[in-house]
C-alpha cells in the first residue's frame, strides 16, 4: 500500500489540468462555477473536446477505445476536472450503455455505437423506471413484440433524465410476459426519432425541466437493436446499475460542494464576523468534510479492487448510500449558511439565463433549488433502502 | 393544566379547516399563485368577516379578545393548504406591534381598518448583514424638522407590494447591533423616496427589497417610544415564530396523511410499500414527530425544537413519496 502519488501520477495530474485549462470553453466553466444551468450544447462542446483527446470514456479499457486509466489516474482525472469547474460527464452513453454494448453487444453493434459515444456525437438517455416500476424494476411492463425483423414497442418510461435532449434511448422492455419477471426482460436500443415516441416534460419542485415521461405507441425497432440475447436483458440491467451506483457517489462534486460552502460561510456575516468563525457552524462543516474524506478513501479502495477484478460488486451500494447522504447534507448546510436570502425565487436567473440581477448575494438564489433538487439523490439509482437491502443480502448474507 | 380546546376554539378550528378545504385545493392554489398580487381579495374579505383578522386583539383595541392560541389554531389549518393571504405580516406582525406599542390615534387609523380587512401591512427589519440578529439594523432615521428622514435598505420584506403601510425598524441612535437606539416607523407603502424590487419566494409568497432614499415621515409615524422599539419587535417576532410553527404543524399533518395514503396504495414487489418494515418505521417516526411538534408550540421557547422535528419529517416524507414531490409545486 502506498497512499502517495508517484512522480508519474503527479505529471499526469499536471497534464490533465493543462488540458482542461486549454480546452474547457470559458463560458461553460463560468456557468459551472456560478451554478448556472447548462444547455445540451454546453455539455457537448466539453465532451467533444474530451472525446478528441480520448478521455471522454475515461473508465473504458484500451481494447474498446478507452485510455485504460489506472484507479489512481481515474481518481486524479475526476478530481482535477471537478476542481477546474468542468461539467460532470453525462453518464448515459459513457458509463451506462457504452460498457453494456462492449460487454454484451456483437461486433456490428460495437462498431455502430461505440465511436459515437467515445466522441460524444450522440446523446443517450435511460429507459428504466416506469410509472408502476420503481424500486421493483423487474415488474416493468413496456412491451416489445417481435414481428418479423422488428419489435413493436408499447408502454411508457418515466424520470427520463435529459430525455428531451436525447438522440437514442436504451430501454428495458418485456419480451416474455409468461416467464418470471427477471427472465422476460430484454435490453433494446431505440432511436428517439422513430415514429410513435412522445416526450413530455416533468417540471420539478425547483421549477426546472430535467426529467421527462417517454411514451411508446407502436414504435418499430429493428431486431438488430437488441443487446445480448432476448429475455436475458436483466443481466445487462444489473451490470449497468452497478456502474451507475459507483458513478453517483459523486465524491469529486461533493468536495467541490464543501469548498463552495466554506466560501459562503466566509462571505456571510453574523454579528459582524464571518459565519465560518461561529464554532458551532465550523464544527458542522468539519464533520461534513470528514465524511467526504472517509467516503473518498472507501471509493478509492473499491476502485483499486476493481483494477484487479474488473466489475464493481455489491459494495458499491454503500458508496451510493453515503454519497447521496453527503450531497444532501451539503445542500442543507448551504441553506443554513445563506439564511434569509435563500427565500427569493428568481426563475429568470435560474432557468432562462436572463440578466435579472440577483437578490442579495449571487450564490443565494441557488441554495433552495439545489436543496429541493438534491432530495432525489437518496431515491434515484435505486433508493437507499434498496441499496441497504442489497448489502444485507449480498455482503452480509442476511 | 388543560391542553384541550374550548368549544369556541373548536368552532374556529372547524371554520378554518373548512376554509382551507374549500379554497385551497391544489389546483386552486396554483391559480392564486398566478394572480398579480399572489392572494385573493375575496379570501381576505372572508377572513375579516369570519373575525379572524381581529380575533387575537383586545376588545378595547377593536378586537374580539382572543390571543396567540387563536392565531395558532388558524395558522395550523392554513398550513394544511399553504394559504397565501398575508395573515402573518399583516395581522401577527403588523397588527401585533401596533396593538402593543401604538397610540390610540394609530390604533384607530391602522388597527381598526386592518381588522375590517381594509388595510394590510409589511414588516421591514432584515438587512443584508442582519442574519438572525434583530438588532443588527443600520437603516438610519434622522430628525428632520418635526419629523424624521429614513435612508437605507431592507431585504426580504414579505407582502411589501400589497401593504398599505410598511412598518420599518430603523436606527435612531446607538452603534451597530445595539438593542437600544432602535425605533419603529409607520411608512406609507407609496411614500416618496421608497423604491421596491418585488419577487416571489420559494414558497410562492411575495417579498421585496426596499430602498429608502430620504423618505420623510411625520413625528406621528413613530410607533411606540423612540430608541426603545427592541422589546416590541422581539415579542412580535416571537409570536410570529410560534404562528409559523403552528402553520408547519398543519403542513406536516397534511403531508403525513398524504404519505400514509400513498404507502398503503402504491405497490411494488406485489405488495403495498407500507408493508415493508423499513417504511413502516419511517412513517411511525413521522407520525410521532408530528405529535411531538403539536403541543410544545404553545410554549414559545420550544419553537426551535419544533423546527428541528419539522425538518426530520420533511426529509422522511421526501423519501417515501419519491419523485412524486414534484407534484407539490405549482409551476
Amino acid at each position: 500500500m502506498d497512499l502517495a502519488f508517484t512522480a508519474e501520477e503527479q505529471k499526469f495530474a499536471d497534464d490533465v489540468r493543462a488540458f482542461v485549462k486549454a480546452n474547457l470553453p470559458a463560458d461553460v466553466r463560468d456557468k459551472v462555477k456560478n451554478g448556472k444551468h447548462l444547455g445540451r450544447d454546453d455539455y457537448m462542446r466539453w465532451q467533444q473536446a474530451l472525446g478528441k483527446k480520448g478521455w471522454l470514456v475515461y473508465t473504458w479499457p484500451k481494447k474498446h477505445g478507452g485510455p485504460g486509466f489506472t484507479p489512481a489516474q481515474r481518481y486524479i482525472f475526476e478530481n482535477v476536472c471537478a476542481e477546474e469547474y468542468a461539467p460532470g460527464i453525462i453518464p448515459f452513453g459513457t458509463k451506462m450503455v457504452g460498457p453494456v454494448i462492449y460487454t454484451f453487444g456483437n461486433d456490428e453493434q460495437k462498431a455502430k455505437y461505440l465511436p459515437a459515444i467515445r466522441e460524444s456525437t450522440v446523446w443517450w438517455c435511460q429507459g428504466y423506471s416506469e410509472p408502476g416500476s420503481g424500486s421493483d424494476l423487474a415488474s416493468l411492463r413496456t412491451k416489445a413484440e417481435k414481428q418479423g425483423d422488428h419489435y413493436i414497442v408499447n408502454g411508457s418510461k418515466t424520470w427520463t433524465t435529459m430525455g428531451h435532449w436525447a438522440d437514442w434511448i436504451f430501454c428495458l422492455v418485456r419480451t416474455d410476459s409468461k416467464a418470471k419477471p427477471q427472465e422476460g426482460i430484454s435490453f433494446l436500443l431505440i432511436d428517439m426519432k422513430t415514429p410513435g415516441i412522445t416526450v413530455k416534460p416533468i417540471i420539478m419542485m425547483d421549477g426546472g425541466h430535467e426529467v421527462n415521461e417517454v411514451f411508446f405507441d407502436n414504435v418499430k425497432v429493428p431486431v438488430a437493436n437488441l443487446i445480448g440475447k432476448e429475455n436475458e436483458g436483466w443481466t445487462c440491467a444489473k451490470f449497468l446499475l452497478a456502474n451507475e451506483r459507483l458513478g453517483i457517489a459523486a465524491v469529486p462534486q461533493s468536495k467541490r460542494g464543501v469548498e463552495a460552502l466554506k466560501d459562503i460561510a466566509r462571505a456571510e456575516q453574523e454579528d459582524g464576523k464571518p459565519l465560518i468563525e461561529n464554532q458551532g457552524f465550523a464544527e458542522k462543516i468539519a464533520d461534513l468534510e470528514i465524511q467526504v474524506t472517509a467516503l473518498e478513501f472507501t471509493e478509492l479502495r473499491v476502485l483499486s479492487q476493481m483494477a484487479q477484478g474488473g466489475q464493481p460488486g455489491p459494495e458499491v451500494s454503500g458508496l451510493k448510500v453515503r454519497g447521496s447522504e453527503i450531497q444532501q447534507r451539503i445542500t442543507e448546510l448551504t441553506m443554513e449558511a445563506v439564511g434569509e436570502y435563500a427565500a427569493p425565487y428568481l426563475p429568470g436567473l435560474l432557468w432562462q439565463g436572463t440578466n435579472e440581477a440577483p437578490v442579495g448575494p449571487e450564490y443565494a438564489h441557488l441554495a433552495a433549488p439545489r436543496y429541493f433538487n438534491t432530495r432525489k439523490t437518496t431515491i434515484y439509482g435505486g433508493s437507499n433502502e434498496i441499496q441497504k437491502g442489497i448489502i444485507s443480502k449480498m455482503v452480509l448474507g442476511l | 393544566m388543560d391542553l384541550s380546546l374550548s368549544d369556541e376554539q373548536k368552532q374556529l378550528q372547524d371554520a378554518a379547516e373548512r376554509f382551507v378545504r374549500d379554497k385551497y385545493a391544489f389546483e386552486n392554489r396554483r391559480k392564486i399563485v398566478a394572480t398579480d398580487r399572489g392572494w385573493l381579495t375575496e379570501n381576505w374579505t372572508q377572513m375579516a368577516e369570519l373575525g379572524w383578522l381581529g380575533m387575537a386583539f383586545k376588545e378595547e383595541d377593536g378586537g374580539y379578545g382572543g390571543g396567540p392560541i387563536e392565531t395558532m389554531i388558524v395558522m395550523e389549518q392554513f398550513g394544511k393548504g399553504l394559504v397565501l393571504e398575508p395573515f402573518l405580516p399583516t395581522v401577527v406582525l403588523g397588527g401585533g406591534m401596533i396593538a402593543a406599542a401604538g397610540s390610540p390615534a394609530q390604533k384607530e387609523a391602522l388597527l381598526a381598518p386592518m381588522i375590517e380587512g381594509k388595510k394590510q401591512f409589511a414588516f421591514a427589519w432584515l438587512e443584508r448583514q442582519s442574519r438572525y440578529n434583530l438588532a443588527d439594523v443600520s437603516l438610519k432615521a434622522t430628525k428632520e424638522g418635526n419629523g424624521w428622514s429614513l435612508s437605507g435598505h431592507k431585504g426580504v420584506v414579505y407582502n411589501a407590494a400589497s401593504a398599505d403601510n410598511i412598518i420599518v425598524l430603523a436606527r435612531t441612535s446607538g452603534g451597530a447591533r445595539e438593542e437600544k437606539g432602535l425605533s419603529l416607523f409607520v411608512v406609507d407603502g407609496k411614500a416618496k423616496g421608497l423604491t421596491r424590487r418585488d419577487y416571489p419566494t420559494q414558497d410562492s409568497l411575495r417579498a421585496s427589497e426596499l430602498t429608502f432614499d430620504k423618505v420623510s415621515v411625520g413625528a406621528d409615524a413613530v410607533l411606540g417610544k423612540v430608541d426603545a422599539a427592541f422589546p416590541v419587535v422581539e415579542e412580535a417576532v416571537d409570536r410570529a415564530i410560534v404562528a409559523l410553527c403552528a402553520e408547519a404543524t398543519g403542513c406536516m399533518d397534511a403531508i403525513n396523511a398524504a404519505t400514509l395514503e400513498y404507502i398503503k396504495t402504491r405497490k411494488q414487489f406485489g405488495v403495498p410499500i407500507g408493508k415493508f418494515q423499513v417504511l413502516q418505521h419511517r412513517m411511525v417516526d413521522c407520525f410521532t414527530n408530528a405529535q411531538e411538534a403539536r403541543w410544545p408550540a404553545r410554549d414559545w421557547k420550544c419553537s426551535a425544537a419544533r423546527s428541528h422535528v419539522i425538518r426530520l419529517v420533511a426529509d422522511a416524507i421526501a423519501l417515501m413519496n419519491g419523485g412524486y414531490l414534484k407534484l407539490l409545486r405549482g409551476r
